[in-house]
């Protein structure tokens, strides 16, 4: 009981700061908050294909960017924010379903390798198809014509609804008949599979579901920020740094990935502010101090050297 | 033109073959993705670099002490890292090599900044005709030293007492150790081979390439098409899968446009991944 009274207790402390934040806080904290809440989204959406079924994805980046373009560009024609966001998520859920259906049949090192490919495939595509994308000049959206606070708060909203959707599906998976298979894939596979699991439709389903995550929160990053180019939200540490956090926090479990955006979100900008130059070797080191001394994340440090 | 375009990638590959058999070779016997691998062959270039700017030295006369320099961080990052996460999960080795890949290409980017460098010898050979195609010797030569470092690779693994060891280590790790031979200094030694040629490819592929932090990430992605292409862990299959990702990009860049050669070669890698993973040539051998 007392674990769901502490879930319950997080739950609404986490909505009344982001309530009291979104009216208290001026544009810059606002901005810091939204950057914030994508990480929770982010690393939430992950750790769905990553963290229960143990799939080490980096294409995190390829959905990301893909909403992001989704979105700006039918927004470009004119389409409302809310429904281009949703298309952003729409079109990399299929999009998964599809890549997945060849790189899902992959384990281990061949499936991170595969899934980083793709990001790789898909940033080359968007910088060649000029036609479509712009190309390397990026795309321009539609400003809005409204007050600097309030477009910081605007999207502050529309992040952190996102960043509370991720938790509140990646609960709702880990409690679920999908959140059992999944933990099964990631157990052994092939007796889930004998079993009569069908562990094709689940994983398709993991990769679908985090997909349309990273998809719909690059959509709405894409809007926030009005000018997106394909190196920017293809980049290969947008893959990168979910993982990081999910596993600070404690891969597979629902919680482990928003505490691990919250301790990573305070690290990044505490060396950006202070280590502007070296801030990726800093993050180099944490990274592997992280994978050295922390490997089963914050949540579960006590437990180190159990089985998972 | 398209037996040039077939030279062309022959010589590419030749190069290419260089800088995955390093990587294959540390991903067959350690079991590590090494991120790092890419950042290693810009260190190499980087050194060949200072070698020829400060020194005046041809990037063949650096290329040993080079190799040994790179080696030798190698050694130093698998004795002091990487050997306390052999046998880990993918996740936590593929996440301690990027570590290590960005905080090297930190430091080289603070080192060097991210502009394009290029060694242009005062004595270039020039290009030779050859059947009615143009042989650009510098090419000709770099593509023929990488070439010979990886036979010797394979003449190293196949012939020494240490490339038994790391062959015995690849094969079984346990029984290796009961025969006798020390593991974690095994995986010290393979993972600083793979270095020293890493870097040894780095100072070639100066030769032929500008040199900038941010070509690692191509040269990774060469490294692993490669071995997915040839087959993981042998040498035999880094050179063929060099060689034919080498003609792949070629004809694909000739046929396609040379901005989509990239894209040629990832979705190959792709299709190859789902459907032959043990790659084109492979089979479960070693060296």
């Amino acid at each position: 009981m007392t674990e769901r009274r502490a879930i319950t207790g997080s739950w609404i402390a986490a909505i009344a700061i982001s309530v009291a934040f979104f009216f208290a806080a001026d544009a810059y904290a606002l901005r810091l908050g939204t950057l914030l809440a994508m990480y929770v989204a982010l690393a939430s959406g992950w750790n769905i294909i990553g963290g229960m079924a143990g799939y080490p994805s980096f294409a995190t980046a390829a959905f990301f960017g893909l909403g992001a373009y989704a979105g700006a560009l039918v927004q470009q024609k004119g389409v409302p924010m809310p429904l281009a966001w949703a298309f952003g998520a729409l079109v990399p859920a299929v999009a998964a379903l599809a890549i997945g259906w060849v790189v899902l049949r992959l384990r281990g090192h061949y499936f991170a390798i595969a899934s980083f490919a793709v990001a790789i495939v898909l940033r080359e595509l968007t910088t060649n198809w000029t036609s479509l994308t712009g190309g390397g000049m990026g795309v321009n959206l539609p400003v809005l014509q409204i007050s600097v606070i309030e477009q910081a708060r605007l999207f502050f909203a529309a992040q952190t609804t996102l960043a509370a959707i991720a938790a509140a599906i990646s609960a709702l998976v880990a409690y679920s008949s999908l959140g059992f298979a999944l933990t099964c894939i990631r157990q052994n596979e092939t007796a889930a599979g004998m079993l009569g699991l069908d562990a094709r439709r689940a994983k398709a389903a993991a990769f679908a579901l985090s997909a349309a995550l990273a998809g719909a929160a690059g959509a709405i990053y894409a809007s926030s920020i009005f000018y997106i180019d394909p190196g920017d939200v293809f980049d290969v540490l947008i893959a990168v740094k979910p993982i990081l956090m999910a596993m600070l926090g404690g891969a597979g479990t629902v919680a482990g990935p928003v505490l691990g955006a919250a301790v990573f979100f305070g690290f990044e900008q505490t060396v950006w502010a202070h280590f502007l130059s070296i801030h990726s070797g800093v993050l180099g080191v944490l990274v592997v101090a992280l994978a050295l001394f922390l490997p089963r994340g914050l949540l579960r440090w006590k437990r180190a050297g159990k089985a998972a | 033109m398209l037996g040039q375009v077939l030279l062309n990638g022959l010589l590419l590959g030749g190069l290419y073959a260089c800088v995955a058999a390093g990587f294959s070779l540390v991903w067959g016997v350690l079991n590590v993705i090494n991120l790092l691998h890419g950042t290693l062959v810009v260190l190499g270039s980087y050194l060949a670099w200072m070698a020829f700017h400060f020194l005046g030295w041809h990037p063949l006369v650096a290329l040993p002490a080079v190799a040994l320099l790179v080696g030798l961080l190698g050694a130093a990052l698998q004795a002091g890292v990487l050997n306390r996460v052999v046998g880990s999960p993918v996740l936590v080795t593929l996440v301690i090599t990027f570590g290590l890949e960005l905080l090297t290409r930190n430091a080289l980017l603070l080192g060097f900044g991210a502009d394009y460098r290029t060694i242009r010898p005062a004595s270039t050979w020039g290009t030779a005709q050859l059947a009615g195609l143009n042989l650009p010797l510098d090419r000709a030569v770099a593509a023929s030293v990488a070439l010979a470092m990886t036979a010797a690779l394979y003449l190293l693994l196949r012939r020494s007492w240490l490339g038994r060891a790391i062959i015995a280590v690849r094969m079984d790790r346990d029984a290796a150790a009961l025969m006798g031979v020390r593991v974690e200094r095994t995986f010290i030694a393979a993972f600083a081979l793979g270095a020293a040629l890493a870097g040894a490819a780095g100072a070639v592929l100066g030769l032929v390439f500008p040199i900038s932090p941010l070509q690692s990430d191509a040269y990774l992605g060469t490294a692993f098409t490669v071995c997915v292409l040839g087959g993981l862990g042998s040498v035999v299959g880094a050179i063929a899968g060099g060689v034919a990702l080498g003609l792949v990009q070629s004809v694909g860049g000739f046929a396609f446009g040379s901005e989509n050669a990239t894209i040629v070669s990832f979705v190959l890698l792709i299709l190859l991944l789902a459907f032959r993973p043990e790659g084109l040539f492979g089979r479960r051998g070693y060296a």
